[in-house]
């Protein structure tokens, strides 16, 4: 999609919702080196949300959406739980159909823009809570996986179900007292990014959404990748404060004190072969990229 | 705006002509063909302009599902892989139908079943997906025999559910049936169901469009609702979302929406009444005793109406061609002379006679039988005994029935 096609009609203009209005004036489609950094400046693809007050997904979902290195040929693909009360608002294209089919989903999806848009970059992403992807999903988290579809899977990591009211989940910590675990969980946290890469992904990182360039940086390998290689699987921590006792302004520490070197969402990151030579093909050229920009504006300066 | 062309008369990467359907279906010239039904399911796919297939072995659609994969090497399908379960497959086809892909699979029984939180899923999305039903058993203990026992499952999914009685159906409704579906007021799935083995297994005369003929490709932008493929603005679909709200609103919208693919059902009517020539076949409803049947209930029924003439016993028959839509008038106007009404069926609880009961006044002229289930075949000589016994007349013992 061009951003053409997102323009409004003179004599419809005033009658369009203002944040529709904004979206075509200053969102980041089709702008190359879109980041985290457009945040305050530009009109971000999220519109208002309905999270709770100092939620952590909010803060990933902005920094997700502001990083896609696409938006304007993304298809997110989304799950049940909190992030579907997020989706509706988000100015990509997304899909909620069942609970724990959202790689299947996906796996039809970019297939089917493969088929009809077969010179075009039509790029999946997929973005589902712990319980949709390591739980009920998780046959088809892997499945997908092993038969090398070209999209990436983005776990929201709470440790929990929290839009049902903080249940047990595959996810959470050994040991952890919650509804549905009222002795304490029994066993471990399921390692999903030593399966993932195990089941064929090329790209793995696990870590928290505390640092927005961080997420950027994950978000674009991770989609670049997918997009040329292979699946990719990111499992962020983006803690519920509310199941887990934190009030609104404790989610951002919660992450830093998960991220320490000893700590379960210490940064972790597998890239595969092909994957790291795509990464440095990539480097090289927006190196000359910048180098290029640096020189045309040297040279505007100089005339 | 790119000046939109027709594509009628040009050719795919094939060679076939993609052909106005209508002229393609009705007025081509016909090749008589000795085939399975599986092989019939093929044929019709390979002239259907098939964007995406995906498949997961279940007896008795296996076979069908592997052939469709050999069409896929031969370049008629986009893409075609094999699923993990049905629940899978049928969540990939909802994928590539959000995406904008006409979209084909096969299942059977416990894959019905197990796939089955998908089907109100596809209505409601408004997804026009067909999906070929080759019914087996689904009882425990396992029973991979003939049994429509699924279809009554399927009835109140929001899909369109049609029921054919031969490969001659399946071959011609398959086609036909994404006409329907994928018209803008109706756009909604197709369960296009046959009873296994009866119809896959068996071979049959059937006649065949030309092969260098193919249905003009789907049009996702005519859908009701935007495609997913970011070639339309991305607009915020609603100020809150509706899942787990608590007021009128949402229950509003959650209803209204409800009702819409209903509405949709019944707008289908038209199309299929266009297309199938009919919801319902009849014959000889002005006698006293109509047989009325969906499948291959409906061939027996014929066969037990041609024996009970040799002893004088005049009996029409209405074959039921879809089940939704559902073609309650055409069922009251044809059986409005019947004082019996007979409704024979390969499952135990007797889902068509309960809906034909529904259906017509004096409803205790509907006799629910003779029905046949796990596997059990249906011999005509059963439902000529099933009729003279409700008649009052002698019948001859039938072994194991405890007359």
């Amino acid at each position: 999609m061009s951003k053409e096609r997102i323009q409004i009609s003179e004599a419809l203009y005033d009658i369009m919702p203002s944040d529709y209005q904004d979206l075509v004036k200053s969102a980041t489609y089709g702008k190359e080196d879109r980041g985290w950094k457009d945040i305050g400046t530009s009109k971000e693809l999220i519109e208002q949300h309905s999270l709770c007050a100092g939620c952590p997904e909010s803060m990933a979902f902005r920094y997700i959406l502001a990083s896609l290195p696409n938006p304007e040929d993304t298809v997110m693909v989304g799950s049940t739980g909190c992030t579907s009360l997020v989706f509706p608002m988000v100015a990509v294209h997304n899909i909620h159909s069942l609970f724990g089919n959202q790689n299947a989903i996906a796996s039809g999806l970019k297939r089917a823009l493969s088929v009809r848009f077969p010179d075009r970059v039509k790029d999946v992403v997929v973005l589902a809570g712990d319980g949709a992807t390591v739980d009920i999903g998780l046959d088809m988290t892997l499945q997908a996986w092993f038969r090398q579809e070209k999209f990436t899977t983005i776990c929201f990591d709470n440790e929990l179900y929290a839009n049902t009211g903080g249940q047990e989940s595959g996810l959470m910590q050994k040991g952890f007292v919650a509804k549905m675990a009222p002795v304490g969980k029994l066993f471990d946290k399921v390692r999903l990014p030593e399966i993932a890469r195990e089941s064929g992904c090329h790209y793995v990182v696990n870590c928290t959404v505390s640092k927005p360039s961080l997420v950027e940086k994950v978000i674009r390998n991770a989609v670049h990748i997918a997009r040329e290689i292979g699946p990719t699987y990111l499992q962020l921590y983006t803690p519920c404060i509310l199941e887990i006792g934190k009030n609104s302004m404790e989610g951002l520490q919660e992450m830093r004190d998960s991220e320490k070197p000893s700590e379960r969402f210490a940064y972790k990151e597998y890239v595969s072969e092909p994957a790291k030579q795509l990464l440095t093909e990539l480097a090289a050229k927006d190196k000359e990229r910048k180098a290029a920009a640096k020189q045309l504006a040297a040279q505007a300066q100089a005339n | 705006m790119a000046e939109i062309k027709s594509v009628i008369g040009t050719q795919n990467k094939k060679g076939q002509t993609y052909t106005d359907t209508w002229k393609m279906m009705n007025e081509a010239p016909r090749t008589p063909s000795f085939f399975t039904g599986s092989e019939v399911i093929k044929e019709a796919l390979r002239r259907a302009s098939c964007d995406v297939m995906i498949a997961y072995p279940i007896t008795p659609q296996s076979e069908a599902a592997a052939l469709i994969g050999e069409l896929f090497a031969e370049g008629y399908i986009g893409d075609y892989f094999r699923g993990e379960s049905e629940f899978a497959v049928m969540s990939q086809c909802a994928g590539s139908a959000f995406g904008g892909a006409r979209v084909f699979t096969t299942t059977a029984g416990p894959g019905t079943m197990r796939a089955m939180e998908n089907f109100p899923m596809w209505a409601g999305a408004r997804l026009p997906i067909q999906m070929i039903v080759t019914c087996r058993g689904i009882n425990s203990p396992l029973s991979i025999q003939p049994d429509t026992l699924e279809i009554a499952y399927l009835l109140n999914t929001g899909m369109l559910v049609w029921h054919a009685e031969t490969a001659q159906d399946f071959f011609d409704w398959i086609l036909k049936g994404y006409m329907v579906s994928e018209e803008p007021d109706v756009h909604l799935p197709l369960a296009l169901c046959c009873d296994g083995f009866f119809v896959t297994h068996t071979k049959d005369v059937v006649n065949l469009t030309p092969a260098d003929m193919c249905l003009p490709p789907y049009d996702p932008y005519r859908s009701p609702v935007p495609c997913m493929d970011m070639e339309c603005p991305p607009v915020r679909m609603m100020r809150d979302p509706f899942v787990m709200k608590s007021n009128y609103i949402s229950y509003a919208t959650h209803a209204s929406w409800q009702q819409e693919i209903w509405a949709a059902v019944e707008r289908s009517r038209k199309h299929s009444i266009h297309w199938l020539n009919g919801l319902i076949d009849t014959e000889n409803t002005d006698a006293d005793i109509v047989i009325v049947a969906s499948g291959t209930a409906v061939s027996q029924g014929r066969e037990a109406i041609r024996l009970l003439e040799d002893e004088g016993v005049r009996c029409g028959l209405v074959k039921v061609k879809t089940l939704r839509p559902w073609p309650e008038e055409e069922i009251r106007e044809a059986t409005k002379n019947a004082k019996h009404i007979f409704v024979p069926e390969f499952n135990v609880t007797g889902w068509l006679a309960k809906e034909i009961r529904a259906s017509v006044p004096n409803h205790q002229r509907v006799h629910a039988g003779p029905h046949v289930c796990g596997g059990m075949t249906m011999p005509p000589e059963i439902i000529v005994s099933e009729i003279k016994t409700a008649l009052g007349m002698k019948t001859f013992s039938l072994a194991g029935r405890g007359s």
